[in-house]
This record gives C-alpha cells, structure tokens and sequence, in this order.
C-alpha cells in the first residue's frame, strides 16, 4: 500500500487513495446493513449456547439438581417453622423435582417459556 | 504435597489488612488472583484500544472481537434494552474468563473455584434481575411466575414450581462454574501426580509415567477449552436471566 514517502507525485498513489476510499465507503455501508439488520428491540429472544457434549450433560444436571435442593430446603424450614413434618419435605421435595425438571426442558430448549 | 490435589485450594493468608471484632481481615492468595484478574482485563482492553487504528493490531482486535462477541450475545438474549446491562455482562465475563485462564498456569490460585465468589457473583446477577425487574415491571414481574394460558386450577401448582425454579437459578449458576473448575484441576492434579509417582518407582516406571505425562498435556488444553467456555455460558445464563428482568411476560 502507499507509505507516503514515496514522490507526491506519484500518478499511481491517487489511484490507489481513491481504490482505498471507495473500499473505506464500501466498509460503511456494509456496516450500516448489518447493524440495520440487528434484531430490533423484542425480536424474540431466545436461549441460546451450543456448548461441547460434556459441558451440556454438566449444565443440565446441575439445573436438575438445583431445582431438587431449593425445593428439598424450603420443604426442610417449612416443617420446621410450622411443625408439620415431614409434609413440607414430600410435597416440596416433588415440587423441586417438578421445578427441576421444568429448568432441564427450559434449558435444553425443549420448553422455551416465551414462545407462547 | 505434589500427591495432595486439594492442596492448590487452600486460601493463604498473605498480609493481615485489618481487625473487625474477633475476625480478622487478610490480603489472601484469592484476593491477589483476583487483582491478577482485574489487572489483566484493564490492561488487555485499555491497553489493545489506546492506539485506536483503523486496521487493527492483533491485540485491538482481541479486545474488539470481545466486544463485539459480548455485546451480539447480550442483544441476541435480551435485546437492545438489555444493552444498558452490558458493563455488567463485560466485567462478569472478563473478570471470569481472567480468572479461569490464569488458573491454568501452574502454581496459581484459581479464584472461580471456591463457590463462594462463584456464588457471590451470581447472586450479584441474581439481586439485579429482582430488583431492576420490579423496578421497571412493577407488580407485571411477578406474571414471570404464572404463564399466560394455564388454567386457574392448575395456577397454585405452577406458581410454586416456577418460583422454585426460580430460586434455583443461583445455585445452578454458581454450581456448573465451581465445579467445572474444581473437578477440572483437581483431575489435573491427580494425572500429574501419577507422573511424579510412578517416575520414583524406577526405569519400568520412568516409561509407564508417559501416558499420564501425555494426558495431562491433553487435559491442559482441555481445561482451556473448559475455562473459555465457562466464563462464556456463566456470561450467556447472565443475558438469559437479564431478559426475564425486562421482558417478564409470557
């Protein structure tokens, strides 16, 4: 390319100023259509992330997990704060296997909850 | 202590900072790391951009693909208005992404796994969806618990399951970064034990500690993989649930 220390005279150096500046507007306007073809403010957004086969097994175990703990330790203090063991422990330890389970689908895409 | 794969996790108190009560307050190895981290991040970002050129260096396009890699996933999740949430998703990723990597370099801390800063920095992500949803939503945040469409008998079952989903956002969040790094240097640890092992018991040893040898290189690289990619899924659940805060109707 041009390196500006070469003669001003130079016919082949305007040319190559206007290949640049044509190529420069080309750039723009490229740019332009991509942020144009942005998705607008509620296009629908979706979970996305297509990690490698191990990285979605830890990910969907985790989440099955974490519904199972949350539901088994709000079972666990109900019963201990309204003395009704061991019901708040059954009913809530099924409802974090349901909540559990309902993240899994969430999160493997199987029940995206804002396409409805 | 190159047998103990545990050891790598112990926090060291460096420099005794201050005294509250009977707790004392220590400059630890962890809290070092994490100036690493930081440090590393302010000087890749400014550092890549304070020559800003219109064809870019090698380390300004690191810096700009980050960017540019963020601020799409941030808008493909939560759209534009979750834009103004980017210097948070930036600061997350960078400042896990730093740590993880770091981490890898043999005989330094990995901050990201003890849970207590994972988790720290997800319930950080978890604060800001409940208070900014009720901030802008006002009572409407409260539908992300009830999806249109279900029948009313059915409406208490599933208000309780999806807040319980709900409330088990952090723990999942926090768990899968904590323990994808524990379990990744740990194996580390433990493979390159062998080496060391086997090579003290003689020639026969000396030969059979080259597999482990090559497995610990391959798990090096695997757990840079694992590194990125966790600094990256932490930063995509982070847009995801950012999302539900400004868009909480089904």
């Amino acid at each position: 390319m041009s390196d500006g220390t070469r003669g001003s005279g130079d016919p082949g150096r305007s040319s190559e100023e206007a290949a640049l500046s044509t190529r420069l507007k080309h750039l723009g306007e490229r740019l332009d259509r991509m942020k144009s073809s942005r998705p607008s403010q509620d296009a629908a957004p979706r979970p996305q992330g297509n990690a490698s086969a191990i990285a979605r097994g830890l990910r969907l175990s985790t989440e099955l997990v974490a519904g199972v703990i949350v539901g088994a330790a709000i079972g666990w203090f109900l019963d201990r704060w309204l003395g009704i063991s061991p019901w708040g422990f059954i009913v809530f330890l099924l409802l974090g296997f349901a909540a559990g389970i309902l993240n899994v689908m969430r999160s493997a895409g199987l029940a995206n909850s804002k396409q409805r | 202590m190159a047998a103990d794969p545990i050891h790598q996790f112990e926090i060291q108190n460096l420099v005794p900072l201050l005294k509250v009560g009977a707790a004392e307050i220590h400059f630890t190895n962890s809290a070092a790391f994490m100036i690493v981290a930081v440090g590393l991040t302010a000087a890749l970002l400014i550092g890549a951009t304070a020559g800003r050129r219109l064809v870019p260096t090698r380390m300004q396009s690191v810096a700009e693909l980050t960017y540019e890699l963020m601020a799409s996933t941030l808008r493909n999740s939560a759209g534009e208005e979750g834009m103004k949430f980017f210097p948070l998703v930036l600061s997350l990723f960078m400042f896990i992404l730093m740590s993880n990597v770091v981490g890898i370099i043999p005989y330094t801390f990995t901050v990201t796994s003890h849970i207590i800063i994972t988790a720290a920095l997800a319930l950080t992500v978890f604060f800001t969806v409940i208070i900014y949803g009720i901030y802008r939503n006002g009572l409407h945040f409260f539908n992300l618990f009830l999806p249109s469409g279900i029948p009313g008998w059915m409406a208490p079952m599933i208000i309780v399951i999806e807040l319980l989903s709900f409330l088990s956002r952090p723990i999942s969040h926090s768990v899968r970064l904590f323990a994808n790094m524990l379990a990744g240097h740990i194996t580390l640890k433990l493979v390159g034990g062998f080496v060391v092992m086997m090579g003290s018991v003689g020639v026969l040893g000396t030969a059979g500690a080259i597999a482990p040898l090559a497995l610990t290189v391959a798990l090096t690289a695997l757990e840079l993989l694992v590194a990125v990619l966790q600094a990256y899924v932490f930063t995509i659940l982070t847009c995801i649930y950012l999302n539900d805060a400004i868009h909480p109707g089904h």
